[in-house]
């Protein structure tokens, strides 16, 4: 038995010793970034990681020299409008194909499908040349516009609103409601965790998007953070590592904090393992 | 309550169409569609439908500066393209980085899976730190790996100096370029794919591994003949929406490596990209695009396929 125990505890060591391994690996970007946003420029182009001249001289002069928190806030909204876009507009599409009959549904359904296959990569010219004729270039506008709608949303809700339950329907009928009030009371109530996820992957999906933001803002008045930080970067600030590094954590760290406490709700359920 | 509803005198076929959609259905459904879907169809058909029309009707001509369409030339733009080394070459190096990335995206987010879903104390913290990159946009990760490559300050060349190894220049090498790119690429999607994984692995009845452990089966075995099998699924979708992001991968060829080093990571997108918004040539970069196209619908449309098997079974 003593044996075994043994063999356990040499397996456990093991197994810590290579977790943690890991977990250093995957955090050491993160630590080096994060550490070197705390010193002056010149240790580090000098590699020199290890000083000890820790300030916060590199986020101040993140916050006032450059347009960093424009570039957040132009974010922001970018991401909350289409986020609210996409929720209204998916879920008005869902609920047509649904709890509608009307001519040609499954047509129109196949193309909703089709176009998940289409990569909006692909389609970046003639995009370009729409939003330029309808006078959108550099508004926050030209990025919203071209995804309020998105076909991935609406087949995600049709999935979710599929399994509402009937007993709803057959109240939502004896009450006589219309489809909007069905729609607006029963429908999106009935499937508000769906709604989140959608809102959550619509909002996450606008915050990272890259190429389309930089073909069609060329001010701080309208870019956003993604594109932002490449300006920074290519601007007078190339070498001040130290400012570059403050950036990228004062985007980064807010996420983070996010997705742990986050995280503690959803994977609550997963975790359970763990308590052993 | 007395219940004599419709459903009591109509014949069972016309109930069972009757409870196919499950509100009711009145003659007002046509109008009520056209508000419902109506939006979410004229913008798909306006900034989907129509740029891929577009796009695929001017690989076909010859355009100018302005990208309006002068003469039509058949599939003259696509044969020039594959006879092109340029593109070949393009094409190539886009493969290699999409079965890279695809490869070791999918070997670590396994090895991290694997480990993490073992029932030891302490382990939700590990389970926490493995999917921290999912909280990692873009241009952040380019910024922080940018500085690890870094040639004179970084952290791989300071390290190399203090092991008194050669100093590897990163980003100046075609090879390590491509090295460079494929690393930050897995870094950043490791966090989501490792969550999803471990997800599956945890979903794998306990039973059959208790069943192993009775016969003696080795942990290494039990991975490869339980553990894979089971989450086979997850494994294909994975890789599929690995393959499609990799293909479409924009944002860190042009933070880290511009496309370069003499277009070593210069990849499909970026090419669609500098071809039409610095080159000038439409034409070029529409035939780059309906390629691309062509492409992603391919591997999507695997994947809608293997959903539907899942689903009919």
């Amino acid at each position: 038995m003593a044996n075994i125990d043994e063999r356990n505890v040499l397996k456990n060591i093991f197994n810590y010793f290579l977790l943690i391994l890991l977990a250093v690996v995957i955090l050491v970007p993160f630590f080096i970034g994060i550490w070197t946003s705390f010193l002056p420029t010149a240790d580090i182009l000098k590699g020199n990681y290890f000083s000890t001249n820790i300030s916060l001289t590199n986020y101040i002069d993140a916050f006032t020299n450059t347009p960093i928190l424009r570039y957040l806030g132009n974010t922001i909204v970018v991401a909350t409008i289409t986020m609210f876009a996409h929720l209204l507009f998916c879920s008005m599409s869902a609920y047509a194909f649904v709890f509608l009959d009307f001519k040609y549904k499954k047509f129109f359904f196949a193309l909703f499908m089709i176009t998940m296959m289409l990569p909006s990569e692909a389609a970046i010219i003639p995009n370009f040349q729409t939003v330029k004729a309808l006078g959108l270039l550099d508004h926050y506008s030209a990025m919203i516009v071209p995804s309020l709608t998105s076909a991935f949303g609406t087949f995600m809700l049709r999935q979710s609103f599929m399994q509402t339950p009937k007993e709803l329907k057959e109240a939502a009928d004896i009450e006589g409601l219309n489809h909007f009030q069905i729609f607006w009371k029963v429908v999106l109530p009935y499937n508000r965790i769906s709604l989140i996820t959608l809102g959550a992957y619509s909002f996450l999906g606008a915050w990272n998007s890259y190429l389309w933001p930089i073909l069609v803002t060329f001010s701080n008045n309208s870019r956003v953070i993604q594109n932002g930080l490449k300006q920074l970067q290519s601007e007078e600030t190339f070498n001040n590592w130290g400012m570059i590094q403050a950036s990228a954590a004062i985007i980064v760290i807010p996420t983070i904090l996010v997705l742990f406490i986050g995280q503690h709700y959803f994977k609550s359920g997963l975790n359970e393992g763990a308590v052993k | 309550m007395l219940k004599t509803s419709a459903t009591d005198v109509i014949p069972e076929k016309k109930v069972e169409a009757k409870q196919k959609s499950k509100f009711k259905l009145t003659a007002n459904d046509k109008y009520y569609a056209s508000i419902f879907a109506g939006p979410s169809l004229f913008l798909l058909g306006l900034f989907v439908f129509y740029p891929m029309f577009r796009t695929l009707y001017i690989s076909l001509f010859l355009t100018n500066t302005f990208g309006n369409t002068t003469l039509f030339v058949g599939l003259e733009n696509y044969v020039k393209l594959i006879s092109s080394p340029d593109f070949v070459s393009s094409m190539w190096v886009t493969l290699v980085y999409v079965v890279g990335v695809t490869f070791f995206t999918i070997a670590m987010g396994l090895l991290l899976a694997n480990l993490a879903s073992q029932k030891l104390p302490g382990i939700a913290i590990f389970r926490t730190l493995y999917s921290v990159t999912m909280g990692v946009s873009v241009s952040v990760a380019a910024i922080f790996w940018l500085f690890i490559f870094n040639p004179s300050a970084g952290f791989f060349t300071l390290l190399t100096k203090m092991l008194n190894l050669p100093t590897i220049n990163w980003l100046a090498n075609p090879t390590n370029a491509m090295w460079a790119i494929i690393i930050t690429t897995v870094w950043m999607h490791l966090g989501f794919v490792f969550l999803v994984f471990l997800g599956a692995i945890e979903s794998v009845p306990t039973t059959l591994y208790e069943a192993a452990d009775v016969e003696g089966v080795s942990k290494h075995y039990q991975f490869f003949h339980i553990t894979l099998p089971m989450i086979s699924p997850t494994l294909f979708f994975i890789s599929t929406i690995t393959i499609i992001g990799s293909f479409k991968s924009f944002g860190l060829i042009d933070l880290i490596t511009k496309g370069g080093p003499t277009n070593a990571t210069n990849m499909l997108v970026y090419r669609i990209y500098n071809d039409a918004f610095f080159g000038g040539n439409y034409a070029k970069s529409s035939a780059e695009a309906i390629i691309l196209t062509v492409i992603i619908a391919f591997f999507t449309y695997l994947q809608f396929k293997f959903l539907e098997k899942k689903v009919n079974y």
